[in-house]
């Protein structure tokens, strides 16, 4: 190989179907193109169910696709087997929600840590490399002794954070990592994370259903709901000038602080089942804005720098007065 | 007029296999009829316990001082059948997991209408009719139907609203509600905050809602209190509160959250952890964290004192605080 290609993950037109005997066919990712390239935070966003997670468990070969493609430094990522998995691909790691769970907790720290040292470094280097990876997540080299269970919620994620570095990853898939964190540990465990992107000029893909969060550290943000993603732009683009009804609808139901109580807008409806999703626009029941073109599936288009899934942006179809959202 | 609640002096100390051990520390507070007052910090600081002690559950062995009383009546000290009479009727609460506050197997309508029963002495009928105005209270559709329902058949948000309409079967003056949006989607969120607030002005229900999420802070309640490690650090107005704090340790939590309103920054934790109950430090709990920290903080936990308009903090430095917006 001369020289390697980019480290970047890319989705092309991601469907992923479930069959469930009480509901039938559900497609929980239905048709989904989204990249990440070296050295940059891409924010997914969405309600629960959106089928964020399930993207996730695609991009590191948890499953398999039913249409479409994911590919990782220009190779198709292939779904896990027995077979140990390429050097290219170890490149690819991800960080779970529940460090509680991902960590095995009837084995020392240090040896989980031994699992994920690529094996070119051998001999005393292998334990020179544990304690790095300890130093890089702020953890003292003492903590390669001990057990999940002697550290909090928040030093244990650094600990699955430090797992996911050993194999010297250069894209990492963040499945709301800090959702289970207290707020002290949050902010130290995103920091963590946003440093170690820019230090290692790696990518991130930052799954999370805190949109104030994604808002705070991520270069572009994507919003998804059942299955697509209806918008996708530059963060400070997306939160100051939303082109989405649903994007608009997230940041609105965010909490904010102010000198007299201030309840959040509420979004009418709930998230329909992805069994039974709406045809047309799947936004369109709860869309304070929906009107006849609606009833077509919209075309996702590009706006330059950023793309977004609604006809209010087509100026062929939408009403003058519906455009600022 | 007397408070609803009036809380004074509270501490609680739980059994160890290591020694008693001291949870709650002289917590004072109060809820007058049909506010809705917001006890806020990290988890292990003693918000649940609080909660747990105003409706008699906590565990076996455990140590209580104090005075709580609630509608004139002290609630330490009553037996099992005082707080019969207490419980639901006069306090009432809602969990942060309604999958587990509720039945799996028995159906809404039966977990609704055994409540009355009990403590209303209702007959079947008018236990039905009040059952189908309070699922309508709380915005279930289809009321008749979902009494029929089982619990699994209604989302995470609908649940929540079912363990609130239970809540409320027996005609509480006072709910309280620990954490009941937090694994709730914000867009969920928003819905069960607008409820609350409609169900206290529309029957003067009081709400004491715990929470670690600022933001719900400021955009429901009008009164706030900040705990740290068992102790009430800060009190006051929710909006001069957390606009304008007093304590360091509640301008800590509001650097650490994010903010929404700008991005590509980094949050600023909090350095440390909380203390392990027992392990608090002689003098201010938050000391070791505290970038404010003078020698004489050392020497005695500070008391609360009133600093300007119904607003009361324990800190004996009071430095100059900076708050980013």
């Amino acid at each position: 190989m001369n020289t390697p290609a980019p480290a970047r993950l890319s989705f092309t037109d991601v469907e992923v179907e479930y069959r469930s005997r009480g509901r039938g066919r559900v497609r929980a990712v239905a048709g989904v193109s989204l990249e990440v390239s070296p050295g940059q935070i891409v924010g997914l966003v969405g309600e629960s169910g959106c089928g964020k997670s399930t993207l996730a468990r695609v991009a590191v070969g948890l499953s398999a696709p039913s249409a479409g493609t994911v590919e990782y430094a220009g190779r198709p990522v292939t779904p896990l087997g027995w077979r140990p998995r390429s050097g290219a691909e170890v490149g690819l790691q991800m960080v779970f929600q529940n460090p509680y769970a991902s960590l095995n907790p009837r084995r020392t720290i240090g040896s989980q840590l031994l699992d994920g040292v690529p094996a070119a470094v051998t001999g005393s280097a292998r334990r020179a490399r544990v304690h790095e990876l300890l130093e890089r997540v702020a953890m003292p080299s003492s903590a390669a002794q001990r057990y999940p269970h002697q550290f909090s919620g928040g030093q244990r994620q650094r600990l699955a954070i430090a797992r996911a570095l050993a194999p010297e990853p250069r894209m990492i898939i963040a499945d709301e990592p800090v959702t289970a964190l207290d707020a002290s540990s949050q902010a130290q465990v995103v920091n963590l994370l946003v440093g170690l992107v820019r230090d290692l000029d790696m990518g991130m893909l930052f799954i999370s259903h805190d949109l104030a969060l994604v808002h705070e550290i991520a270069d572009v943000t994507a919003v998804m709901y059942l299955g697509r993603i209806v918008e996708s732009a530059p963060t400070r683009e997306l939160w100051r000038e939303p082109r989405h009804p649903y994007t608009r609808a997230l940041i609105d139901a965010v909490p904010q602080i102010g000198l007299t109580p201030r309840l959040p807008a509420i979004l009418a409806g709930e998230v329909p089942d992805p069994a039974n999703a709406p045809t047309g626009c799947r936004f369109r029941p709860r869309c304070p804005h929906a009107f006849a073109p609606c009833g077509e599936q919209p075309p996702t288009v590009d706006l330059g720098g950023r793309s977004v899934a609604c006809w209010l942006t087509d100026s062929a179809t939408a009403p003058t007065a519906a455009r600022s959202l | 007029m007397a408070p609803l609640l009036d809380v004074d002096s509270l501490a609680v100390t739980l059994p160890s296999p290591r020694g008693p051990l001291p949870i709650l520390h002289d917590v004072s507070l109060t809820v007058d009829e049909g506010e809705l007052v917001g006890i806020a910090g990290e988890s292990g600081c003693g918000k649940s316990l609080t909660a747990q002690t105003l409706l008699g559950l906590l565990p076996p062995g455990a140590a209580v001082t104090g005075s709580a009383r609630y509608a004139g009546t002290e609630l330490l000290g009553l037996d099992a059948r005082g707080w019969q009479r207490v419980r639901g009727a006069g306090i009432a609460m809602v969990f942060q997991d309604p999958s587990a506050a509720l039945h799996p197997m028995l159906t809404v309508g039966r977990q609704l209408t055994e409540h009355m029963r009990v403590h209303l002495r209702m007959d079947r009928r008018a236990a039905g009719r009040r059952a189908v105005e309070l699922l309508d209270q709380v915005r279930i559709p289809d009321p008749e139907r979902a009494l029929r329902a089982y619990p699994h058949q209604f989302s995470g948000g609908m649940r929540q609203r079912v363990a609130i309409a239970i809540a409320l079967a027996a005609r509480p003056r006072l709910l309280i509600a620990d954490e009941p949006t937090t694994a709730l989607d914000v867009t969920v969120q928003a819905g069960i905050l607008a409820l609350l607030e409609r169900l206290r002005a529309e029957t003067g229900l009081a709400v004491a809602f715990i929470t670690h999420d600022l933001g719900v802070l400021s955009a429901l309640t009008t009164r706030g209190y900040i705990f740290y490690a068992g102790r009430v650090v800060e009190t006051g107005p929710t909006g001069s509160l957390l606009t304008a704090p007093t304590h360091p340790y509640t301008a800590a939590l509001l650097g650490a959250r994010p903010h929404g309103t700008q991005s590509g920054g980094t949050l600023r934790p909090i350095p440390g952890a909380p203390p392990a109950p027992g392990e608090a430090p002689p003098g201010c709990p938050f000391q070791p964290r505290c970038g404010y920290a003078e020698p004489s903080c050392g020497e005695a936990p500070p008391p609360l004192t009133p600093a300007g308009a119904d607003r009361s903090v324990a800190c004996v430095v009071r430095p100059h605080l900076e708050v980013a917006a």
